[in-house]
């Protein structure tokens, strides 16, 4: 298993009120699945997403992910874990207005010892797969959502993280823009074996994947 | 590399906001570097002063003279090197308006006491030849236009009568402090008219001039020479020329700290100022800090980005408003010896001021970049993308 989510919980203190998000989680996801988690606005899907990325951590229980307790590392440990072994795609995409494509998607390479040389050639290649080399000098600005989200997918993908976390990708995209996002995640999963977790409201993205798990208040069905 | 590329990006975002906020910045600059030039001015004098050279006055006041037969007992106390004298002559050039400062003075030993006036070999020869001689300061000469040889007249309030005065000198001062707006000429001059018209008033001085030997004996040299002439009618007060200056200052103390508090307080201003720009620009890059959190950056890339705008707002205001204030100084000080000469003899920015500006700005730029910095690395990555939506 790539991910092992164990008897985990997770409260947000609100005021002198404690909200539970998650109780009592368990969920295993195998190598090169691609995993969707469905669920109502607030059951905590972003939440569990976020521990399994090792974002946050939980109240109790463990996250595991290729054997690595994520619960157990310092903030500063968990900032380099992260950066080798996750790729972060959101449902705002996220991308830094002051860089054009090429630089966004540069931006986690800058914390690797790569040279310049080979950052350019990792950049293109990520830009190669998304399908927007000819927009790397655009600024997000002058792209449409779709293409936007696609070079978040870029940047989420060249560092060759081990595992791709997606929230909402295709929240605030149009149908043809999302069908084009689902079907490159789709690509990701099959034809570059990327392990994927993606929370969706969507049942169409949810078709795409090859399990969906539903979740209410805080417990996965 | 690319974290200053960042840097500058994020900074040329607003361009408004930042260029106002540097404009802000550049203003205060103004005002501190003329308010700290002014407060220079006021000390230039104490600043020129030796510590090996003091001044003895009157103890009663400076307008009480001293009897020219004090000169023999002074030079004789150990440690003495040198006597000198003078009064202060305090007549008009023409209209009230134009006051400098005139002195009668004992010239030879006045020279040797004040080598911070440098006057030619051969001006300085003639000028201890001709008893109604006398030299003035170089920028008193160019005020005037006054030229080697020219001839001009006071008239006298505290010594009546018309005073004909040639000039066989121009001094330059040695040092930016010195003063170059005074007249100085031979105290015998006066003292033959006084003794043909005010007979009473001849042979009295206003204050000797004395040259210590070092410094270690400045303190037992004051207290003799005040011994001296202790219970005798004219008794005397024996100072520092550091003291002497400082006692002129003391009397606009009150403006000068004044002044000195609001050139801190435009410093506080500039600080908030970037402060408020940096807040709010921090809190609208919250997502982006939790992006770049989330994508492995580090609490010091974060600090390097806001600090690196905020250091650069305040660098570039800082420099725009010292590359204004030099000129403005600069005209000033023209404006100043036209007009008030003899009240900022040296209307100068000084490198400390320059130094203190741009240390101040840098302050502020690091000050103002504190609190963004902190609650952006504080900030839960979680939190911080939720701001997004
Ligand atoms: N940082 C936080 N502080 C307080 N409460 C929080 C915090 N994060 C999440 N919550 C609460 O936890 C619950 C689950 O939030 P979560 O974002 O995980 O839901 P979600 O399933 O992703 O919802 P949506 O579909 O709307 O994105 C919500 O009630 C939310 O208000
Ligand atoms: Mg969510």
């Amino acid at each position: 298993m790539l991910v092992n989510v164990e008897s985990v919980s997770k409260s947000y203190k609100r005021g002198t009120q404690k909200i539970p998000v998650l109780q009592n989680i368990n969920l295993a996801v195998p190598e090169g699945e691609f995993l969707a988690l469905m669920g109502p606005s607030g059951s905590g899907k972003t939440t569990l997403l976020n521990l399994i990325a090792g974002i946050d951590k939980p109240d109790t229980g463990t996250v595991k992910v290729s054997g690595t307790d994520v619960t157990n590392l310092s903030e500063s440990k968990l900032a380099g874990w992260r950066a080798r072994h996750i790729g972060f795609i959101f449902q705002f995409y996220n991308l830094m207005p002051v860089l054009t494509a090429f630089e966004n998607v540069e931006l986690p390479l800058l914390l690797t010892s790569l040279s310049k040389k080979e950052r350019r050639k990792h950049v293109e290649a990520a830009l190669d797969v998304v399908g927007l080399t000819d927009r790397m000098q655009h600024y997000p600005n002058q792209l449409s959502g779709g293409q936007e989200q696609r070079v978040a997918i870029a940047r989420a993908i060249v560092t060759d993280p081990t595992l791709v976390v997606a929230d909402e990708p295709t929240g605030d995209l149009d149908k043809v823009s999302a069908d084009e996002v689902l079907t490159l995640l789709d690509r990701l999963n099959k034809e570059f074996k990327k392990t994927i977790i993606m929370v969706t409201h969507d049942p169409r993205a949810a078709e795409k994947a090859h399990v969906a798990r539903h979740f209410d208040k805080g417990v996965l069905e | 590399m690319k974290i200053l590329k960042l840097i500058f990006k994020n900074t040329m975002r607003h361009k408004l906001r930042s260029f106002l906020t540097a404009v802000g910045i550049a203003i205060a600059i103004i005002a501190f570097g003329l308010l700290r030039t002014i407060i220079d001015a006021y000390f230039v004098g104490v600043d020129a002063s030796s510590d090996t050279r003091l001044i003895t006055r009157n103890a009663v006041s400076l307008t009480f003279p001293l009897p020219l037969a004090y000169r023999e007992k002074i030079a004789n106390v150990p440690g003495v090197s040198l006597v000198s004298y003078g009064q202060w002559f305090g007549a008009t050039y023409i209209d009230q308006k134009n006051f400098f400062p005139q002195f009668a003075v004992e010239p030879e030993t006045f020279l040797q006491l004040y080598p911070e006036f440098l006057l030619p070999e051969e001006q300085k020869n003639t000028f201890l030849k001709e008893r109604n001689s006398c030299i003035v300061g170089r920028k008193l000469a160019d005020k005037y236009g006054w030229k080697s040889g020219d001839t001009f007249r006071l008239i006298g309030t505290i010594f009546p009568g018309d005073w004909d005065f040639v000039i066989r000198g121009i001094f330059d001062g040695r040092d930016p402090a010195t003063d170059e707006t005074s007249m100085y000429f031979h105290w015998k001059y006066l003292d033959e008219r006084l003794n043909l018209t005010a007979r009473s008033r001849s042979g009295q001085i206003g204050t000797y001039y004395i040259s210590v030997e070092s410094r270690d004996n400045v303190v037992r040299v004051i207290k003799e020479v005040d011994a001296l002439f202790e219970n005798s009618l004219a008794e005397t007060l024996t100072e520092t020329e550091r003291e002497f200056q400082l006692s002129f200052i003391s009397m606009v103390g009150t403006v000068i700290t004044a002044v000195r508090i609001i050139s801190v307080v435009v410093i506080a201003i500039i600080l908030l100022v970037l402060a408020n720009t940096m807040v709010m620009t921090s809190r609208e890059r919250i997502a982006e800090y939790a992006v770049l959190k989330t994508l492995g950056f580090r609490p010091h890339h974060i600090a390097s980005l806001i600090f690196g705008e905020s250091i650069t707002i305040a660098i570039v205001g800082g420099l725009l408003g010292l590359l204004v204030t030099m000129p403005m100084i600069k005209g000033f000080s023209i404006f100043l010896t036209q007009n008030l000469g003899s009240f900022f003899p040296v209307f100068e920015i000084t490198n400390t001021t320059l130094a203190l500006a741009m240390t101040a700005a840098l302050a502020v730029g690091l000050i103002a970049g504190t609190f963004p910095t902190v609650s952006a690395v504080k900030m839960k990555i979680s939190d911080g993308l939720r701001s997004v939506g």
